[in-house]
């Protein structure tokens, strides 16, 4: 969710793919796909995999459910535009190697996939996301400013820009990882808590087309980064290695990175509508996140501080759930640390540290158990997964041994979660 | 409706809470809708809760809320897509320059006129849909056609607004007018002439939802080019409700052949009466109301030849289906167009000014798009294993607008004499012992999850619902 691909994107993913067996070709989904990744000829209706982001705007409007359909690939096997024009049906889910998937990821610079050892049994996980918010939920404006908005671009300040990561022993730009902060002046860009926005770097690709919008989650509180201000902040790392481990220079992630307090960023969106937080007292928050999947922790878990004072949570549970290699690698790991215990218990799984077992955050999961259990049957628990696509499986597969060891059963209860807006998957 | 809030009852985008003007046209108007709807609208539904999907915004998340609701409570909404500030006209004379928010004066009557008949044919179809409610072969099917119901509800709202805001008084006496033409009424009858046809059964009405409504995505793509603003946003939000009356009809037929397929294999027979007294619809059948609902609706698309399109095209007023991607001058004065005559007993081509052409242009258009469906059933046949495959009439089958009206040809395409039309019409189009029988298979099925016999079910639910979802509560 915090960089689109390509540029930060990981060996497995899961491709949005349509069903052409259902669908009637009626072109809603091309003319409702916000950023142009749906195409088709006169025989199927088609997902571009370089362009899609998992935005779930063309996944409403559809009339006959075709749409909905995923399959985890290995990125660079993605299934082309020919290939699925010349489908007659959709080709079955095919199982994929999670020892690749780890060597992806670690070459990614995050080697949160957990347990390497075992074929990795894939179900279409993005199809267990919810596509629905939380009931009590704020009401989130979504694309204010891009191609099919009247204005096509909003105009940013950046009043902020911060290195959260330390430099450590990889490198001073490897593991660099930002925290920017725009200021939107008079221009409306009302966010909540799990929204994203788009920034387009300036200049041109290799072809002389405009550099599309990259997304980044929002890391700050719905009343901003500065309270009571009309602004946002966003975490970024600097992308210096393709999914291959092949030196490569991200675009917007170095263009985001490099900027200095004073310029000006076009920003296109806010994106995303169910990815949001409940605002019921007595409602709990599982976070779990790996890397710059922290942003939408962070800005949950800051508005949760804010509207600390008022009480109107003081039934609420925040379980954050952190991965990453180490603990120099963990953005916003010094304030983490400040927030009090009273209104958060983190568990941290760290991967590279020495003289220490790899942990992932799926073992720390595990070993929490019993304090996810009566969570995922209560109906005001909401969890959120955000990070590498790779970290999904492993969650997940967690999550089911933790009701399955119970004697729940994680099928029925993953479909609740998923139709009642509890279960959120964010992953790139 | 005085004193309500706005925003909640109607669903809008139009600043509804703010226009004085609007609320006092839709006050006069509205009750006489709610009537209509009562006495003309779905059958013996009032106290039933539908599983509707509702638009309360235009942006994909707002314009898919689904939840149980009694039809005539429907929040009948009124939606323009958002708009472009620097939108110009692409095409005709007026090429380049800025396109209309108001309805300029000279075009007004062409307007209106275009708006009327778009409008007429949204409450037509709920009325030549009423019955059909009683024999549904199931809740899921229930529950599509009264999604329809409420959809066609709604685009006539939308026809109403660009009336009441935009064309005075004159406006809403057309919009009271709409609702007093009804489908049949030898009297006040409707204004198109397929849309005065009967819709008795359950074949006819995804026949219809798949051809005759398709007709409606081809209009509104035109119109949706139109530079009247106002119409051009309204008609490209419509679209994405019309895609599911076709996904009811394309689904619809598709399931019928599927479940008629899986008998034949089972029986391992292609005999019509053992398929018939096995209850299901056999494939002649299917393909003889195939030709029926095609040729009726090609006609809709009007003459071959017609000044009227020509004039709509060159003032702005109605565009090409997909317009911005056709790769020419978008003026058309110097092209020409091919459309059949019937010369000396035999079908021949000729050459046309594209402009006059412009409904055979949409017309073609359309043919290319329901072949493309047809294909997708022969699949369903070929996956099966069975050796037979539907196939779209020829262009002058059948056909009573344009130059081919009443000529005498065969489904291939063969021009035959008016003898032998007579004698075999009931080969190609389905006749009273078809009809008849289409009829005894029509009971309703209400039990959670259960078909009727001549139907598979569907391979999704509605909204991913589960297979034994209560799509309908009948109280």
């Amino acid at each position: 969710m915090t960089t689109s691909s390509p540029e930060a994107s990981s060996a497995v993913f899961e491709q949005h793919v349509i069903d052409p067996e259902i669908c009637i070709r009626c072109n809603t989904c091309e003319a409702t796909c916000p950023i142009g990744a749906i195409t088709h000829d006169d025989n199927n209706y088609v997902v571009d995999a370089d362009k899609c982001n998992a935005c779930m705007a063309c996944i409403a409007p559809c009339p006959t459910g075709s749409i909905d359909n995923w399959r985890t690939m290995l990125r660079d096997k993605a299934y082309s535009l020919d290939e699925q024009l010349g489908w007659e049906e959709l080709p079955e889910q095919q199982v994929i190697e999670a020892a690749a998937a780890q060597a992806c990821a670690a070459a990614n610079g995050s080697g949160d996939t957990g347990n390497a050892s075992a074929p990795v049994v894939h179900t279409g996980t993005m199809a267990m996301s919810a596509t629905v918010p939380p009931w009590s939920a704020a009401t989130p404006y979504t694309q204010l400013f891009g191609p099919k908005a009247a204005q096509p671009v909003a105009m940013a300040k950046v009043v902020g820009n911060q290195r959260v990561t330390e430099a450590a022993a990889h490198g001073a730009e490897d593991n660099d990882t930002h925290h920017v902060v725009l200021d939107f002046g008079d221009t409306p860009m009302p966010l909540l808590e799990g929204q994203s926005i788009g920034i387009i770097a300036p200049g041109a690709d290799g072809k002389g087309r405009p550099h599309q919008p990259r997304q980044y989650s929002i890391a700050s509180a719905r009343n901003g980064e500065r309270p009571g201000y009309n602004n946002a902040s966003i975490t970024v790392k600097r992308v210096l290695q393709d999914h291959n481990g092949n030196a490569v220079r991200g675009v917007a992630s170095n263009y985001v990175c490099d900027l200095q307090v004073g310029d000006t960023v076009q920003v296109v969106g806010p994106f995303g509508a169910s990815f949001l937080m409940p605002n019921h007292p007595g409602s709990h928050i599982v976070m779990i996140c790996t890397g710059t999947g922290s942003a939408p922790m962070r800005a949950m878990t800051e508005w949760r501080r804010r509207e600390a004072k008022t009480g109107k949570f003081a039934d609420s549970q925040l379980l954050l759930f952190f991965g990453a290699r180490s603990k120099t690698e963990l953005p916003y790991f010094g304030p983490l640390q400040k927030l009090p215990t009273s209104l958060i218990t983190t568990h941290l799984a760290l991967s590279r540290e020495s003289n220490q077992p790899k942990r992932y955050v799926q073992d720390a999961m595990l070993e929490q158990a019993a304090a996810l259990l009566p969570l995922l049957t209560n109906p005001n628990a909401y969890f959120y997964v955000c990070g590498l696509k790779a970290m999904e499986a492993g969650v997940l597969h967690a999550l089911e041994h933790i009701c399955t060891q119970n004697g729940l059963d994680w099928p029925n209860i993953s479909a609740e979660m998923k139709a009642k807006g509890r279960l959120h998957l964010e992953t790139y | 409706m005085s004193g309500i809030n706005y925003s909640e009852k109607i669903p809008n985008n139009v600043n509804l809470s703010d226009d004085r003007t609007l609320q006092r046209a839709l006050e006069q108007w509205q009750p006489n809708f709610i009537n209509w709807w009562d006495d003309m609208g779905p059958d013996g539904s009032t106290n039933m809760d539908v599983y509707l999907r509702t638009a309360v915004s235009v942006d994909p998340q707002g314009w898919a809320q689904f939840g149980h609701v009694k039809m005539r409570d429907y929040r009948w909404g009124i939606f323009l897509n958002p708009g472009q500030d620097d939108r110009t006209i692409h095409f005709g004379d007026h090429k380049g320059e800025k396109v209309w928010n108001d309805v300029p004066g000279e075009y007004r009557a062409n307007l209106r006129r275009i708006i009327v008949t778009q409008g007429d044919t949204e409450p037509a179809s709920v009325e030549q849909q009423r019955h059909l409610g009683g024999t549904a072969p199931s809740l899921y099917d229930l529950r599509n056609l009264f999604q329809i119901n409420v959809e066609e509800g709604r685009h006539l709202w939308a026809m109403v607004y660009l009336l009441h805001k935009h064309f005075g008084r004159d406006g809403r006496e057309e919009a009271d007018a709409l609702l007093q033409r009804n489908s049949g009424d030898q009297d006040n009858p409707r204004i198109l002439g397929a849309f005065n046809e009967e819709t008795p059964d359950w074949l006819s009405f995804f026949m219809f939802t798949y051809f005759t409504d398709r007709d409606g995505k081809f209009q509104l793509c035109a119109l949706a080019e139109s530079s009247f603003e106002p119409l051009a946003r309204t008609t490209k939000f419509m679209l994405t409700e019309e895609a599911h009356h076709m996904f009811v009809g394309e689904s619809g037929i598709s399931r019928t052949i599927q479940r008629t397929c899986q008998v034949m294999n089972e029986l391992k027979t292609d005999d019509v009466n053992k398929l018939r007294a096995a209850g299901v619809i056999d494939l002649p059948t299917i393909q003889r109301y195939l030709n029926f609902h095609f040729s009726v609706t090609i006609d809709l698309f009007g003459a071959d030849e017609s000044s009227n399109a020509a004039t709509f095209y060159s003032t702005g007023i109605k565009g090409r289906y997909e317009e911005t991607k056709r790769d020419d001058d978008h003026v058309l004065k110097d092209r020409t167009y091919p459309v059949l005559e019937l010369k000396d007993g035999q079908l021949v081509q000729k050459e046309v000014p594209m402009l006059n052409a412009l409904n055979e242009v949409l017309r073609d258009d359309y043919i290319k798009d329901s072949v493309g469906g047809v294909e997708r059933w022969n699949k369903v046949i070929t996956k099966a294993g069975i050796d037979f495959q539907l196939r779209v009439p020829h262009k002058a089958f059948n056909r009573n607008i344009g130059a081919l009206a009443g000529a005498n040809v065969t489904p291939a395409g063969e021009v035959v004499s008016e003898a032998e039309w007579r004698l075999r019409v009931g080969e190609w189009m389905p006749g009273t012992e078809d009809r008849a029988f289409i009829a005894s298979l029509m009971h309703r099925v209400v039990e959670p999850g259960k078909y009727a016999n001549w139907i598979a079910p569907p391979a999704v639910g509605i909204n991913r619902q589960d297979a034994n979802f209560e799509y309908v509560r009948f109280n």
